[in-house]
């Protein structure tokens, strides 16, 4: 890991092989497979359900134990305003701009009046 | 079923205007264009916290740029991120990497038949599967079904090297401007990434496994990282996964053709803007409007997702 925060080519490589190395893969296999594969099969299903539900949970771990400087506001005030963009984006059928603005003057305003 | 007609051209009236006649590169720039909506935008400012918490993290602006290009996925740049924050060692940022990067195969598989012309060529398509995330997916997925087959690879493209190109250039100036930003606001930019996830991927499930997916891995996201922090993601992934597997296939109807016909009735709906617009007879009255140029389709992603 330090390898990455020294710098240098090193550090390219490494994140290279992290990164891309990483992520590439499922895509390009995507691209092979999707001749091949049965879009309607049960284990595509299944394969589906658990990535989207991996990120997902991403999501919530990146809300209740944030890293940074999201970790200096209060949990209340995290929750509180997360689920407030949620319930604004169904209020608002769905609007993706306007439940993320929600959300994120929630936040601001949380903090301010609750530190 | 949608997914097979998706092969031919759809009907004229459905196709925007700029189709008629239009080579590939009018393609590409009409694509590029598309991402200057809400999706995009939204994504450009989640950017710009992920170049502010890289820059928390210790990288620098180079690899920050590095990592946006390279990678292209955000979620997959956040753990990396996160993780180096936190220390781990760098099989473990590996590993978790790689395991929210599993979500980008599914994506391709679905999204491969809206992109591909009659050859299917693999150059051009495993390059074009480098663009696929869920900002693309999701534009892709309403778009792409109005153009004729042989522009939706360039359209592709084009909506692709918009938003790489977008989220690099947020990044960077997000971790230049880390330093300058009050620490209330950098916590509210690092806010955009989690909030703008959910409701993007709120927006682009429309089979009620998948839905069910995303409230069992939000509600086992924390427990289970409190248990088996190394391996949480994977363990909410299969743990809630596996759940809303279940749940939907033996709690729902037993004929599996209920899921996958509401798949077809949302991927129809997508392609064809809003419902009410979905009859060829209600869309003639918005072809008089010259203002109304741009397809009822190309704004609604804005809304929908």
């Amino acid at each position: 890991m330090s390898i990455i925060l020294e710098g240098g080519w090193a550090s390219y490589a490494a994140l290279f092989a992290i990164g891309f190395g990483m992520t590439a893969p499922w895509r390009f296999v995507g691209v092979l497979l999707a001749r091949n594969i049965d879009v309607e099969s049960e284990i595509f299903k299944w394969v589906r359900c658990v990535s989207t539900a991996l990120v997902a949970g991403l999501i919530a771990r990146m809300v209740i134990f944030p890293s940074g400087a999201l970790g200096s506001i209060v949990m209340p005030v995290r929750i509180g305003a997360f689920l407030g963009g949620v319930l604004v984006y169904y209020a608002l059928r769905r609007h993706l701009g306007l439940g993320v603005l929600a959300g994120v003057s929630l936040l601001l305003l949380g903090q301010m009046f609750w530190h | 079923m949608a997914i097979s007609t998706i092969d031919t051209d759809p009907p004229l009236e459905v196709q925007p205007a700029w189709c008629a006649g239009a080579g590939k590169w009018r393609a590409f720039w009409q694509g590029s264009r598309a991402m200057m909506q809400i999706p995009g935008l939204v994504l450009f400012s989640t950017a710009l916290g992920f170049g502010a918490y890289a820059r928390d993290s210790g990288l620098s602006l180079g690899q920050t740029a590095f990592v946006s290009v390279t990678v292209f996925a955000l979620p997959g740049q956040v753990v990396m991120v996160d993780q180096i924050a936190r220390g781990a060692a760098l099989a473990a940022i590996a590993f978790a990497v790689m395991l929210t990067a599993i979500r980008l195969l599914p994506m391709v598989v679905v999204f491969v038949p809206y992109i591909r012309d009659e050859n299917a060529a693999k150059g051009p398509l495993l390059l074009a599967s480098h663009f696929v995330a869920v900002t693309a997916w999701v534009l892709g997925m309403a778009i792409l079904p109005r153009l004729p087959v042989r522009l939706r690879l360039a359209h592709h493209f084009g909506v692709g090297t918009a938003l790489l190109v977008a989220i690099t250039v947020a990044a960077m100036i997000g971790h230049q401007l880390a330093a300058a930003v009050p620490p209330a606001l950098a916590g509210a930019l690092l806010f955009l990434t989690p909030i703008y996830f959910l409701l993007s991927l709120l927006g682009a499930v429309t089979v009620k496994a998948d839905q069910l997916a995303i409230g069992f891995g939000l509600v086992l996201g924390a427990p289970v990282y409190l248990l088996i922090p190394d391996f949480d993601l994977l363990g909410t992934g299969l743990i809630g996964g596996s759940l809303a597997y279940g749940i939907a296939r033996f709690c729902a109807p037993p004929n599996s053709q209920a899921d996958e016909r509401q798949l077809d009735e949302s991927t129809q709906v997508l392609s064809q803007g809003q419902p009410e617009q979905g009859q060829p007879k209600k869309s003639k009255p918005k072809k008089s409007k010259p203002e109304h140029d741009e397809p009822p389709g190309q704004d609604k992603p804005g809304r929908r997702s």
